[in-house]
């Protein structure tokens, strides 16, 4: 068991069998329903698949998180209620949650069940993140992806309880949890629907030699006949404003923490988060390969 | 018509930045004028942007004056060791005005005190509304995702007052990031306030040149307005008591007198629309997230 937590996406039982191989001390995993931030079609654990998946990790040393983190709905919870019971039931190592009803009610309901804070609660300040370990003892803050690794040093000297940053995957520029941006213009959204910008409401146009990438027929992008067409997620898009048209919001790039892996272990980091519950085996298997690796290696350093 | 009778109007904090002089002239004339029971004070966006030490003492005795309550909103992101000393400032009012925390450190700062939780803060359901309700909060903005169907659902329960946004662009994203700054090719820290230049934001088109978002410094905004007048003797039902009018570079009294006139029973919904259409060129309105569509949708009711 290592000082530090590399802590896997598994969109499916086969990609947990992979990234638990692949040397994940922990996989965080998603029921097949709104109840997490992943709600893709094909992806994630029916309740059965979690228990068995639960079991194989574990006989290999590997704990497992139930992400259930979206908004519950108001005047009917119950999927959600349903999915802290079940997490409970079954044994899972700790619940990452984003939504202080459910907070709550957990809290409450099952008290020895370990609590983690969603990144989508957007907690980016010592106050607030103190707020949740005291009112609902959570025991780990994932915190925004935006931080800079100062600002996270900061941060850790005033708050007593573990952290988790995301070292690879997309970036999103917004506070998460704070963003309407994909249910303005599809009306399903990260917070409600566990969708961000959804697959169901992308189309592509060839006009000429230009591929137009569109979101509920809206142009996000368009790429020329040398471009990789990217998935047109909003926030990185092409748009325009003050007479400069470019990606505004954010570059289509993604988030790779290794080279800085030791100033943030420094900066009193616990855990690292890969992101993708939505990427292939072959993808969760080489990335939790190599950060495995870059752990091992500052580990090994370091005694 | 009684619950539109009663249910009172709101002007929220002014979102922009305007230089001290504009808002100065802004809430004097809200506070001579305009038929509205509280008006929200406060920087939410940006600790680099003024701190109102020009006008605030003056605006706040005008306000209070024209008989109206102010609420003073708290910084909505909060990231480093100077946001968080601009949401002590705010909640060190407390004492003498309901403050609106638009971040958890501001609840975590007001120990239990009564306050207002503001849009910023996630409140998506009952259980949620009934923490802060227990926490001390007086007065809770739901947020703009929220159908009727859901708004409906926790008024049902609430014991708080209840505030839905029912006109202006809608707060739809916040960011680490200063999008102004970046479109003028500046860095966040030398800024040099840009977003002083543009009172209503600064429009986003797409690739095809439909208008899309606005970025306002660190936040990113519908193009189009909201526009719930039509839905206002809905949601009175429903038992909402607040109805907030978030300020643009518009004459707001105007805008508010129509709000008004349609909660009184002078004018119908369709002609306050009108009104609306005339008093904001070019606006677009939509009305979709309170109909569980789009939100950048227009839904004929």
């Amino acid at each position: 068991m290592s000082d530090y937590e590399l802590v896997c996406p598994a969109g499916t039982p086969a990609a947990l069998r992979v990234a638990t191989e692949a040397g994940a001390d922990a996989v965080y995993v998603g029921l097949r329903d709104e109840t997490n931030a992943r709600n893709f079609p094909g992806l994630n654990f029916s309740v059965k698949e979690l228990q068995q998946g639960i079991e194989y990790a574990h006989e290999r040393g590997t704990k497992v998180f139930l992400a259930v983190n979206t908004y519950a709905r108001a005047g009917n919870n119950k999927v959600w209620v349903e999915a802290i019971d079940n997490a409970a039931r079954l044994g899972v190592d700790a619940l990452i949650l984003a939504d202080i009803g459910l907070l709550d009610y957990a809290a409450n309901k099952h008290p020895d069940l370990r609590l983690h804070l969603s990144v989508q609660a957007s907690a980016s300040n010592p106050a607030s993140i103190n707020f949740y370990a005291r009112k609902f003892g959570v025991k780990r803050v994932v915190l925004p992806r935006v931080l800079t690794v100062s600002e996270i040093k900061a941060i850790n000297a005033q708050i007593d309880v573990e952290s988790e940053v995301f070292a690879f995957g997309g970036m999103c520029p917004m506070a998460e949890g704070r963003c309407s941006l994909s249910s303005y213009l599809t009306g399903q959204s990260p917070n409600m629907n566990g969708v961000c910008s959804p697959a169901s409401h992308v189309s592509y146009e060839q006009r000429g030699p230009i591929l137009s990438t569109k979101l509920a027929g809206l142009t996000i992008n368009n790429f020329e006949e040398h471009e990789n067409a990217g998935y047109p997620t909003l926030c990185k898009g092409r748009f325009c404003a003050n007479e400069k048209t470019g990606y505004l919001f954010e570059e289509p790039t993604s988030l790779n923490i290794a080279k800085i892996l030791p100033e943030l272990i420094a900066a009193g980091v616990t855990a690292f988060k890969i992101e993708g519950r939505q990427r292939s085996k072959a993808y969760i298997g080489q990335i939790v390969s190599s950060f495995r690796e870059a752990v091992n290696q500052i580990e090994s350093a370091g005694t | 018509m009684d619950a539109m009778a009663d249910a009172k109007l709101s002007i929220g904090p002014l979102l922009f930045n305007w230089d001290d002089d504009k808002r100065r002239d802004f809430y004097f004339r809200i506070a001579d004028e305009a038929p509205v029971d509280t008006v929200f004070l406060g920087e939410v966006i940006c600790t680099r942007r003024g701190s109102g030490e020009n006008y605030l003492a003056d605006v706040i005795e005008r306000l209070e004056r024209g008989g109206k309550k102010v609420i003073i909103s708290s910084l909505a992101l909060v990231m480093d060791d100077k946001d968080m000393k601009k949401v002590e400032n705010c909640v060190s009012m407390a004492p003498d005005y309901m403050v609106e925390a638009n971040d958890l450190s501001a609840v975590q700062l007001l120990g239990g005190a009564p306050h207002a939780i503001g849009p910023f803060i996630n409140v998506y359901n009952e259980a949620t509304l009934r923490f802060f309700e227990k926490e001390g909060a007086k007065r809770i903005s739901l947020n703009h995702e929220l159908s009727s169907r859901k708004i409906r659902a926790i008024a049902a329960v609430a014991t708080a007052e209840l505030e839905v946004q029912v006109f202006g662009r809608l707060p739809l994203a916040i960011s680490a990031r200063c999008y102004h700054a970046r479109v003028h090719n500046l860095g966040k820290t030398g800024c040099q306030y840009v977003c002083n230049q543009d009172p209503d934001g600064l429009t986003v088109d797409t690739l095809d040149s439909d208008p899309f978002l606005v970025i306002n410094g660190l936040q990113t905004m519908s193009y189009s307005y909201c526009n719930l007048v039509n839905e206002l003797e809905d949601m009175a039902q429903m038992g909402i008591k607040h109805f907030r009018l978030s300020p643009h570079d518009v004459d707001m009294v105007l805008v508010s007198q129509f709000f008004r006139d349609h909660l009184d029973g002078k004018i119908e919904a369709d002609m306050a629309t009108e009104a609306l259409e005339d008093e904001v060129p070019g606006a677009e309105f939509s009305n979709g997230f309170y109909h569980g569509e789009a939100g950048m949708s227009w839904i004929e009711v």
